[in-house]
């Protein structure tokens, strides 16, 4: 199926309307018009990168130096540089911990679950999902190592490793989490990465050599098709139950401890609702982003940011559900230390960050979702980026009000995290946006592949019909 | 799709579900000799060989008066940094009445901070005593975490060292220099336990309130006097605490009043 050069090709290509003057400007800034207008969308952010990209690189490069300057601070004088102390000694960095690898189970779920359950309309999505999750998985699993009191001794993790301890079972499963995302972000990007190393000839030696490697030989051929397809179902159906296992082992950090509040049998299926949840919302913003930077309306449209809101509106059900039972439950069995722990939400230090998450986190993504009329792409949008900054303050909340809940005669613990622990906490953030951009600049960010996959199985199906 | 149309294949699968079905049941008990052989608590003999103990503390709550003369004398011993509290002394108000609760490390036979240790830093040993080897600890503070009892305090920068304290050869057992970024927690004296002494703290408080000794001997001691241990653990009414958490402390309270701790 070649795409010719007018525009005519192109509608009926892709099925959608497509600005002249829009096909026009991306020729333009591709340098030729040897490329299809099809092609231009997919390829354009390869070979063209504009002043402001550098500029935004540069800004988030500088946000991550000062977090490297602000850790060394910390290996030089040891945690005291943190607002960590007994009672709350785990603070901003292990909030950061179960936010990243929450966020990572974006691509699981997008990817995996939506490819077995044969969902069409995730084929220009599942790139974006899955990058999502190899980055986050990344700069998520650094923080227990930026949390140790001897970082350098993370190598005894792996010579001494007990397989009684929560954190061991965290460094398998997101060591297995890792690889099998790696690999099931890479085998479906083999093909477009094959396509790039032919059609891409005005790109630098680097990106020519990455192309040449990472392809594997790619020609196309039936066998090889059969092959990744196989390949890619059986990792979608292995990766399932591994993203649920990483989730839950995370949770058991916590909740193998006798500590009110953690030790609930609700923590693992909690974590991984609340992961699914806020990978959603990453996925909307990252969509939003991308498509308006990239100019991508002919593959991201409307029915995706629906469809992902009536998801993201189905696990804020499913999040509510489980506030009402663990506070439920709590405040109805009148235990003392759990009616304390409560009353530090509800009452007391931590009202205002726990309001906020019932209120942003919770009613207002409902509303907003469940209405038609609220149910914009900007609406969506709006709750996706209110969702993740509540699942970023109830992942703090999961953590620090249960330490500052005594558990001898002390008074109520308190915690303010230092400039050194928000500025790695930024640094962090800029390290995946910077992460996720550069991977946007060496790769097709849509999954080329899958959507030819896509259009060659609507097209067998029309034929047999 | 696998179309099983002929015997020959069926037979294949049968065959192959046998098969995994008997590496699994063999790797099953396989596995399940191998971890009955892996203690829960990775176990280190004291120096010198095994020794038939098994160490407990007794503290006598009514007879405590607050004064905090064992805190004093065991962050002397162990050039205890700042801010931390190896045996802390709270004062427990209950209705009119106002007592002290001490709290040491429990000692706990089935310790949760070394269960959840990722490098075993956090170990027990055949006597009952639950030490930290700094040298391995990765700072994680998991064992904080596990904790019940806040015994745990936390090296959040390098400590203050005097000449005395750095003129001394580390051991688990006398944990000092000090280490940033590892924890650090009463160790029930052990260096002194195995010369027959008793702890400093217990040397040091003047009402005889804690009682230092050996299970297996029957005998504790304090500052003021020497008893048998079962018999005083029946007499008094002995009770450890936060019993219900299973942890099994190797700490005994005397306590005739009411609540121990609020």
């Amino acid at each position: 199926m070649k795409a010719g050069n007018n525009v005519e090709d192109s509608r009926i290509k892709t099925g959608s309307r497509i600005e002249d003057n829009r096909i026009e400007k991306i020729q333009a800034s591709m340098h030729t018009t040897t490329f299809s207008p099809v092609d231009a969308s997919f390829f354009s952010p390869l070979m063209n990168t504009g002043k402001g990209f550098y500029l935004f690189i540069g800004i988030l490069i500088s946000i991550v130096g000062f977090a490297v300057y602000a850790f060394y601070t910390q290996l030089q004088n040891g945690l005291i540089v943190t607002g960590l102390r007994e009672p709350i000694f785990w603070g901003l960095y292990m909030s950061n911990f179960v936010f990243f690898i929450g966020i990572s189970h974006a691509g699981t779920l997008i990817s995996a679950i939506l490819r077995i359950a044969q969902a069409e309309w995730r084929r220009p999505i599942v790139r974006m999902a899955e990058s999502i999750t190899v980055m986050a998985i990344m700069v998520g699993a650094l923080f227990p190592i930026i949390d140790m009191g001897h970082p350098e001794r993370i190598v005894n993790v792996f010579l001494l490793g007990r397989i009684q301890s929560p954190i061991v079972w965290d460094l398998l499963s997101i060591g297995t989490y890792l690889t099998g995302s790696l690999i099931y972000l890479y085998l479906p990007l083999i093909p477009d990465i094959a396509e790039a190393r032919d059609k891409l000839t005005d790109v630098s030696r680097i990106k020519k050599w990455v192309y040449k490697k990472l392809s594997l030989g790619w020609t196309g051929s039936e066998r090889q098709k059969k092959r990744l397809h196989r390949g890619t179902t059986l990792m979608a159906i292995i990766i399932v139950p591994v993203a649920v296992s990483v989730h839950t082992v995370v949770s058991w950090a916590f909740a193998m401890n006798l500590r009110v509040g953690w030790h609930t049998a609700l923590f693992g299926p909690y974590f991984v609702g609340g992961a699914i949840y806020s990978g959603i919302g990453a996925i909307i913003i990252a969509m939003f982003i991308f498509r308006k930077v990239y100019h991508l309306e002919n593959y991201i449209k409307y029915v995706h940011f629906k469809n992902l809101a009536l998801l993201l509106l189905t696990l804020n059900i499913v999040m509510i559900y489980f506030t009402i039972n663990e506070f439920l439950v709590g405040y109805y069995g009148g235990e003392l230390l759990e009616l304390t722990w409560i009353t530090l939400f509800y009452q007391g230090t931590y009202m205002l960050p726990y309001f906020a998450y019932l209120a942003l986190g919770l009613l207002f993504p409902a509303i907003i979702v469940a209405y038609p009329k609220t149910r914009t792409i900007n609406g969506i949008v709006f709750a996706a980026i209110i969702v993740v900054f509540s699942m970023w303050l109830e992942r703090f909340l999961i953590i620090v009000p249960t330490l500052a809940t005594p558990i001898m005669p002390y008074p109520e613990g308190f915690y303010a995290p230092s400039w050194v622990e928000w500025a790695v906490t930024a640094g962090a953030f800029a390290a995946f946006i910077l992460l996720y951009s550069l991977f946007t600049k060496f790769f097709p960010i849509i999954s080329r592949y899958e959507i030819k996959e896509g259009e060659e199985l609507a097209q067998a199906n029309k034929e047999k019909n | 799709m696998i179309k099983i149309s002929n015997n020959h294949s069926r037979r294949k699968f049968v065959k192959g579900a046998i098969a995994t079905g008997a590496v699994l049941i063999l790797g099953g008990i396989v596995s399940n000799q191998a971890s009955a052989k892996l203690p829960i608590t990775r176990l280190r003999e004291a120096p010198g060989g095994p020794l038939p103990a098994r160490y407990v503390m007794v503290l006598d709550l009514d007879e405590c008066i607050g004064c905090g003369k064992c805190t004093s004398a065991c962050t002397t011993h162990h050039f205890v940094p700042d801010a931390q509290e190896w045996i802390k002394v709270f004062k427990v108000k209950e209705e009119e009445q106002e007592h002290y609760f001490v709290r040491p490390c429990q000692q706990c036979q089935n310790p949760p901070c070394v269960n959840v240790c990722p490098v075993g830093a956090s170990f027990k040993r055949e006597d009952g005593v639950v030490l930290i080897d700094h040298t391995i600890c990765i700072g994680c503070r998991m064992c904080m975490a596990a904790c019940p009892f806040h015994a745990r305090y936390f090296n959040w920068e390098e400590p203050e060292h005097s000449p005395e304290e750095l003129d001394h050869k580390y051991s688990p057992e006398a944990p000092w220099p000090h280490q940033k970024g590892t924890p650090d927690k009463c160790d029930f004296c052990v260096d002194e336990l195995e010369e027959g002494n008793i702890a400093p703290c217990a040397k040091a408080c003047p009402t005889g309130t804690i009682y230092h000794g050996d299970r297996y001997q029957d005998v504790v001691k304090s500052s003021l006097k020497t008893v048998t241990l079962s018999e005083m653990l029946e007499k008094r009414h002995a009770k450890r605490f936060k019993e219900d958490l299973g942890t099994e402390p190797n700490v005994y309270y005397l306590f005739e009043g009411g609540k121990m701790v609020e």
